[in-house]
């Protein structure tokens, strides 16, 4: 089979489901409506049924039912992978999550393993409405038990696919942003502007700068899609206004380590943590939390930027204004900036 | 199958085993709390008697008969529900949440019906001849994820054999008031096979599994058995809301020692019943005199990154 580079993030994670596929007899898909020709209803799980139709299997309706079949394959030495439809399906299999998948190893004493995923697009902007548009992770950050990842354009997010279903013993939910499948890849676009630190980690954590600029003056922290309008915003700021940031971004949420962004902000004092999630007991509480423990002394200013607190709405222009833009990236940089000169 | 004496001796084990638990619970010594098996331990012993070691069994809140009949270690089982560093989990688990071999418990309801049914077909896509078994109450059957399961095994055909222990109370809640239709008719509604027996004698229900065991291994499909039963302790330890004189009753027409009594001779008996007195008292002198883990060691995820919370 011919098998050009991916470009897009989409691409990357279903070459990724093929390679596995294709190297692991262990590994299983269970979904809704993932058969060719449909091929599930972001496309990830395309071709997977045709190439590898015994290990694939399609589901009725029954989120929980699904993750807990799952989980019982893995618990016999199976790999299998969940795709669950939308995220905000999640909470129907919280209980099998939370209770079951989280639980055993570490309930049992470290006597078995559950070497699965579940995979689910998250995020807004497609006017799906309150149901179906939802970044529902922040339910499930810091459960034990459990690790959380997000893809990014950055790096290979088929490769950290990949590496959850073949490498994890543990479960792992990992989250896909509906408007990352399209984008093209960060290693393949023209960003010779940038500067790309990538940590040693499994699941790395990315810095981007400006190439060749001053120190910057501001941190912003965030994941999935939201890096792609934190570099944005990063963009404008730098070219438009000399005004230098760099951006962290996290690959792994929970449970993750604070040390990368501490050495982003021994150098900047002042940070942005940015979340497509609700404000409120979300990622960047923990994230605000962690650094004030580690280096309160050394912060001069920090604020969160998150989704307006109700519900997705459908209509565009008002669930462009509950989430999170690039505008409202840059004028809460301005307004930092400010409260740090001042103080 | 075995013998009359040795289904004897399992079902006095988890007896003694039980009572023992309720017995002393009151002395502080267990943990939380226990959900005991009493007059309810034929449907254990009989079914898992017919199984092969490489089956694999889930079992529920109400797990110690399901642990003992599989030959699970009584100083284990004693020292999980003591806290203990012995026990099989280590003191993480309790009396709900226990692993042993091929076995597995949890303490949610109904939870655990389609890890048990992904098992069964895990086993079967690896062609291997193990099958599952998987214990529910009635009052599991008001867990919508039980039907997703259903669904599933019967779609898929997993070699499992869904077992219910109908007891006819939910904690307090008699079936009447908790449990609409039949049970029967759930597992037919999908399809699967069913099979309902009412009867608390274990060579009846060991000859009734068996035959559907066969059916699950050789035929690689699902089915239920459904088992009229009788819990004559309370759900947990003082919750009985049930009169004495009821309880009273259920022992006299359905106590699966008394049914196997007719058929051995009394010697016999008082040998079995001294051997297992000896043996339980030994498990739990063991279990008592073993040190509570360190929670240092114990409590903390597998990951080295990760904070140790107890200290």
């Amino acid at each position: 089979m011919m098998c050009m580079p991916p470009d897009t993030v989409l691409k990357s994670l279903n070459q990724a489901l093929h390679h596995v596929f294709s190297t692991d007899a262990r590994v299983y898909l269970l979904g809704e409506d993932i058969l060719d020709p449909y091929g599930g209803a972001f496309k990830v799980s395309q071709g997977l049924s045709t190439n590898y139709p015994e290990r694939v299997l399609t589901t009725p309706i029954s989120e929980a039912g699904m993750i807990g079949v799952a989980a019982g394959m893995a618990l016999r030495g199976l790999h299998p992978v969940v795709e669950i439809m939308f995220g905000d399906f999640l909470t129907l299999a919280a209980d099998q999550i939370i209770n079951h998948i989280a639980k055993f190893r570490w309930m049992y004493n470290d006597q078995v393993r559950l070497p699965m995923v579940i995979r689910t697009p998250m995020g807004g902007r497609r006017s799906y409405g309150p149901t179906h548009s939802q970044t529902l992770e922040k339910l499930f950050l810091g459960i034990p038990g459990i690790e959380i990842l997000a893809a990014s354009s950055l790096g290979d997010p088929g490769e950290m696919l990949a590496n959850a279903i073949l490498q994890s013993e543990d479960p792992v939910l990992f989250i896909e942003n509906k408007l990352l499948y399209p984008l093209s890849l960060f290693s393949v676009r023209d960003s010779g502007d940038l500067e790309l630190e990538t940590s040693s980690d499994l699941y790395p954590v990315y810095t981007l700068r400006i190439c060749g600029a001053p120190p910057p003056d501001l941190t912003m922290a965030t994941y999935g899609y939201m890096a792609e309008l934190a570099l944005q915003a990063q963009h404008q700021l730098a070219f438009e206004e000399e005004i230098f940031t760099e951006i962290v971004v996290y690959s792994k949420l929970s449970p993750f380590q604070i040390d990368p962004l501490l050495l982003s902000l021994h150098k900047t004092s002042r940070l942005l943590t940015i979340e497509e999630g609700t404000l409120t007991l979300g990622w960047g509480a923990e994230i605000l939390a962690r650094c004030f423990e580690q280096v309160g002394n050394k912060i001069v200013t920090a604020s969160r930027l998150a989704a307006h607190e109700h519900p997705i709405p459908a209509s565009k222009p008002l669930e462009e204004y509950a989430l999170p833009d690039t505008k409202r990236i840059i004028s809460t940089v301005h307004h930092l900036l400010q409260r740090g000169e001042c103080s | 199958m075995l013998s009359t004496i040795e289904f004897y001796r399992q079902i006095y084990r988890i007896r003694r085993f039980e009572e023992t638990i309720l017995e002393n619970f009151a002395s502080g010594i267990f943990f939380g709390t226990t959900h005991t098996s009493i007059g309810q331990e034929a449907n254990a012993v009989g079914i898992i008697s017919c199984l092969l070691p490489s089956d694999i069994v889930f079992s529920n809140h109400r797990g110690h008969g399901h642990f003992i009949a599989r030959g699970g270690e009584l100083v284990g089982l004693f020292a999980e529900m003591m806290g203990r560093n012995t026990g099989v989990c280590g003191g993480r688990g309790g009396s709900q949440h226990l692993y042993w071999k091929n076995f597995y418990t949890n303490g949610v309801q109904g939870g655990i019906v389609p890890l048990a049914t992904g098992a069964a077909l895990a086993e079967k896509y690896k062609n291997s001849n193990a099958l599952v078994v998987v214990f529910l109450g009635d009052g599991t059957l008001g867990e919508g994820v039980v039907y997703e399961a259903l669904n599933m095994a019967s779609l898929w055909q997993a070699p499992i054999l869904y077992v219910v222990e109908n007891n006819h109370i939910a904690q307090t809640t008699p079936i009447e008031m908790g449990l609409a239709g039949t049970i029967h008719d759930r597992f037919h509604a999908f399809r699967i096979p069913c099979t309902c027996l009412e009867s608390s004698d274990v060579e009846r229900i060991a000859i009734t599994a068996h035959n559907l065991l066969e059916d699950v291994r050789d035929g690689k499909t699902p089915r239920a058995l459904v088992l009229d039963t009788h819990r004559f302790a309370p759900h947990s330890k003082g919750d009985d809301t049930r009169s004495a004189e009821i309880i009273q009753n259920l022992r006299e027409q359905y106590d699966p020692l008394k049914i196997l009594s007719g058929r051995i001779n009394h010697a016999d008996i008082i040998k079995i019943e001294s051997e297992v007195i000896h043996e339980i008292t030994e498990a739990f002198q063991q279990a008592l005199a073993s040190p509570y883990p360190i929670p240092a060691d114990k409590c903390r995820l597998s990951e080295p990154e990760n904070d140790v919370y107890a200290t």
